[in-house]
């Protein structure tokens, strides 16, 4: 059934995408069903997964390479379902109304579905080759999505950040998996979790494993690609920059800890990570104008948050930071939903522009306060739920586990002060951000199907909040799946503790950091940092393709000489660094061993050399057919008759060739511009080459150590290939395809004459090719 | 085997490289040709001193080694083919322009100077951030 569902997604999205163009808004009720049926399938399993029950299916793929595909569904699992596949229905409503009748609603609702099947992959994966498939899967699909409006170079150029930052860390997290499963003998999560493996390879891997995942959840320092996603129409950035995508890293994180997080550097190494994401996100969400963008730091900031409670490995933390995973995703996505219907009815999101909203307002108002509160952790929401736990996990623990707390609140009075902030925006917009102008009053509200989703999710957020009992089970169980002594057992009141001390200092400090905005934003704006994180991305894509650059105009100069030279070069060169060790010499051989040789071999140096100066073309082609009719009677000296006749037939036929085509071509060698090779490497690159050649004639004459194959082939040629001469046998019988090869090369090149030969003269081009040069 | 005539595919490889490294394709042309003479040169000789011709039935001993012989066929005659379609090609360059020079790569060309602008304006597109 679980591959079914996922099938399902396949099926739906490829389904909606194709029919994208006659489906129009229809092809997102087609894709939303996939999300909706996955969920009430889980809500119908719920019961026995809750009670310990654990879902798993496995087929095989590559049996050979012990690759199967590896599907389990536990309770922690069953909480990301409803994180992907509840709110992920909700999303497919809300674009319903968000999209109208868009003429891409059909692409965004293929491609919506297809992200959903591949996130529902992520969290049921039980082998870590099969997430890395599926986490690789939600990348591209992010992709697509972000740059969905692909006629805006913004809208392309956040895409493609969020693809680079995003698969660069997701193959450092291949790396650690492959170094992972190979320590502990197995790719299946549940039995590495179960008998983690040690060892300073198996922290490496970790090590790259979280850097897979802190790109993935936007952690600093590899955050910037989130606030740049927002160019995103909002149902997108509602569903993978809240509630689905971004999780994924903590999902992964959360695993693994429980097993691996006293292993090298991972606790000290998530927690600090995640502390300094949780303040700086904080502090970057006071700043902007833009609500998404406020939103965004908001979830960056909470990202970081998630991070330290499920990645510390801590029973109660993890406890904690099950809880805070739903409430999230149940407040965040409701705010990004109300946000998108403001800027889809006023046409701005910018606090400074934004109108003030009227009568028919009051649905979303409710929405985006109750979201907002429980996002600030206001009693008696489901996020205080969240924030009350997360302060009792560290209130009793050892002095670093205070310092990570006072971490914690720090982090946790900047999202009260971004709350406020937000929920200003839907109040007074005046408070906080002076108006250009007057501000229009905007008293036409969204149709309440337009309000419906986001509504729905914040009065989730209450209602969870006030009867705690309702999820509890579903949390402690999440919790309990991922360490067995973890467990949560909510509870609105646990009477006055430290805990609720500290989330009332946390509500007073944050609202007296909202009071104090003025002087906040003055401090703000003298202490911030002027490099940005996107700076520094700039910054590094600016580089690499001036690398890229740089590297290919020296590695490809485009110069068929230079080209030549380094071939010509490493053939002599490399060679010889094996013929220094001088095993192989045999000493020197006769100088001379035949009379005949000493004028043959004078009229072949005189040829060539005399070939190589001639200044006059024709000139070189007459010595080069001289050097030729020296080979003839070399190969005479030599015994070798068949070589002599074709090498004279050869020549004879080359010169005729050379002559016929250089009547065309100027008489002598002019130079229009400067050689590519200097004279100084030519002629090094030449003797390199003329030394290795007589070192390798030397060598190979001292190399034969068996007797030459020729010797059977001589004795077999008259009975076996009824040929008396033995180099024809050869030929034609014992190396045939040999030279069937060699003829189809000539018919090749024939065929390649003649088509060069006859091709007519463009009757555009002047001889006159220097003004086209330069 | 003999240092002279090792000597001597030594000068022909090289000053077949040496020609080969020119931008003139009529050049080049030959300088492929030198070096298929200096190879093949190379070739026999790794197959000895040589001897009487290879044909069985006669009455000697002294046979050259005949396979290396039968390899050199192949090259003098695939150097051939070689040789006239880098003629042909010669003969075309000539047809469209009126000479047989080797140009650079016209796009590796705009790379270069692509890298070499970037040399030039780094860090000046940063400010506009």
């Amino acid at each position: 059934m679980l591959l079914a569902l996922l099938a399902l997604h396949a099926i739906a999205g490829l389904a909606a995408l194709s029919g994208a163009r006659r489906l129009g808004r229809w092809a997102l009720v087609l894709g939303g069903l996939a999300p909706a049926v996955t969920i009430t399938w889980a809500a119908s399993r719920a019961g026995a997964v809750l009670d310990g029950d654990v879902i798993t299916e496995q087929v095989s793929w590559v049996p050979g390479l012990d690759l199967s595909l590896d599907l389990r569904l536990d309770a922690f699992s069953l909480l990301m379902i409803v994180l992907v596949s509840g709110i992920g229905t909700l999303v497919f409503a809300y674009a319903w109304s968000y999209f109208g009748r868009a003429e891409k609603v059909g692409r965004v609702a293929g491609l919506l579905t297809l992200f959903a099947g591949a996130m529902l992959g992520v969290v049921l994966a039980d082998n870590l080759l099969l997430l890395y498939v599926c986490w690789e899967l939600t990348s591209v699909t992010s992709y697509l999505l972000i740059g969905i409006d692909d006629d805006e170079p913004e809208a392309r150029a956040a895409a493609l950040h969020a693809l680079l930052v995003t698969s660069l860390g997701g193959l450092a997290m291949l790396g650690g998996f492959v170094l992972l499963g190979q320590a502990g003998g197995t790719y299946r999560i549940s039995a590495l979790v179960a008998d983690p493996p040690s060892g300073t390879l198996v922290g490496v891997a970790l090590v790259l494993v979280l850097v897979g995942a802190f790109t993935k959840s936007a952690q600093y320092p590899f955050h910037s690609w989130l606030p740049g996603a927002m160019v995103a129409p909002t149902p997108i950035s509602a569903y993978l920059h809240s509630a689905a995508m971004v999780k994924a890293g903590v999902y992964l994180v959360a695993l693994l800890a429980p097993a691996f997080a006293t292993t090298g550097v991972w606790r000290p190494l998530v927690v600090g990570v995640g502390l300094t994401t949780m303040i700086a996100g904080g502090l970057r969400a006071l700043r902007p104008f833009d609500l998404k963008q406020l939103l965004a730091f908001g979830t960056i900031s909470q990202l970081g948050f998630l991070m330290v409670l499920l990645g510390i490995g801590l029973p109660e933390a993890t406890a904690a930071g099950c809880t805070l995973l739903l409430a999230h995703g149940l407040f965040k996505a409701p705010l990004f939903m109300v946000v998108g219907i403001v800027d889809h009815e006023a046409h701005t999101r910018d606090l400074r522009t934004l109108p003030r909203l009227g009568t028919g307002w009051t649905t979303v108002r409710v929405a985006a306060f109750l979201s907002a509160a429980s996002m600030a952790a206001i009693p008696p929401l489901a996020g205080f739920l969240a924030k009350e736990k997360a302060y009792d996990a560290f209130v009793g623990g050892s002095d670093g586990e205070r310092l990570v707390l006072a971490g914690i609140v720090a982090g946790s009075v900047l999202t009260v002060a971004y709350s406020l902030r937000l929920a200003a925006a839907f109040w007074r917009p005046d408070a906080v951000a002076p108006a250009d102008g007057p501000r229009p009053v905007l008293d036409h509200g969204p149709s309440p199907t337009f309000v419906a989703p986001a509504l729905l999710l914040a009065g989730l957020s209450l209602l969870l909040g006030l009867f705690p009992a309702l999820w509890s089970s579903l949390v402690d169980q999440a919790a309990a799946a991922l360490d067995p002594e973890a467990g949560a057992s909510l509870k609105l009141w646990h009477g006055i503790n430290t805990a609720l001390v500290l989330s009332g200092l946390t509500l007073a400090l944050g609202t007296g950091l909202f009071a104090a905005r003025g002087a906040v934003a003055r401090a703000q704006a003298r202490l911030a940092p002027t490099v940005t994180g996107a700076d520094v991305y700039d910054a590094v894509v600016r580089r690499v393709l001036h690398l890229a650059a740089l590297v290919t105009s020296v590695v490809q100069s485009g110069s068929l000489p230079i080209y030549a030279a380094v071939i010509l070069g490493t053939a002599a060169v490399v060679p010889a660094v094996g013929l220094l060790s001088g095993a192989w010499w045999p000493g020197w051989p006769t100088l001379v061993t035949r009379a005949a040789d000493l004028p043959i071999a004078a009229l072949l140096v005189i040829a060539a050399l005399a070939a190589a100066m001639a200044a006059r073309r024709f000139v070189a082609a007459l010595f080069l057919g001289v050097a030729g009719y020296a080979m003839t009677l070399f190969f005479v000296v030599q015994g070798a008759p068949d070589l002599a006749l074709t090498q004279f037939a050869v020549e004879t036929l080359s010169v005729v060739v050379f002559l016929l085509v250089l009547r065309r071509l100027p008489d002598r060698f002019e130079r229009h511009r400067a050689p590519a090779v200097g004279v100084v490497p030519r002629l090094a690159v030449s003797a390199a080459v003329g030394v290795f050649v007589v070192a390798m004639a030397i060598a190979a004459s001292g190399a034969r150590t068996e007797p030459p194959v020729s010797r059977e082939m001589t004795e077999r040629a008259l009975p076996e290939g009824d040929g008396k001469n033995v180099v024809n046998v050869i030929l034609v019988d014992f190396r045939g395809l040999d030279t069937l090869g060699e003829v189809t090369v000539l018919v090749a090149a024939g065929i390649g004459v003649a088509a060069l030969a006859r091709a007519g003269q463009r009757p555009d081009r002047r001889p006159d090719r220097r003004s086209e040069v330069t | 085997m003999s240092v002279l005539m090792a000597v001597t595919a030594g000068v022909l490889c090289a000053t077949g490289t040496y020609l080969v490294l020119g931008r003139q394709l009529s050049r080049v042309i030959i300088g492929i040709a030198m070096l298929g003479h200096g190879v093949n040169v190379l070739l026999v000789l790794s197959g000895g001193d040589g001897g009487d011709p290879v044909l069985v039935g006669e009455d000697v001993t002294d046979f050259a080694d005949p396979l290396p012989q039968a390899l050199v066929l192949t090259a003098i005659v695939i150097t051939f083919g070689v040789i006239s379609f880098l003629l042909a090609l010669a003969y075309r360059s000539w047809v469209v322009t009126a000479d047989d020079e080797v140009e650079d790569d016209v796009e590796d060309r705009r790379i270069a100077r692509e890298a070499e602008h970037l040399l030039d304006d780094r860090g000046d597109e940063g400010a506009e951030r």
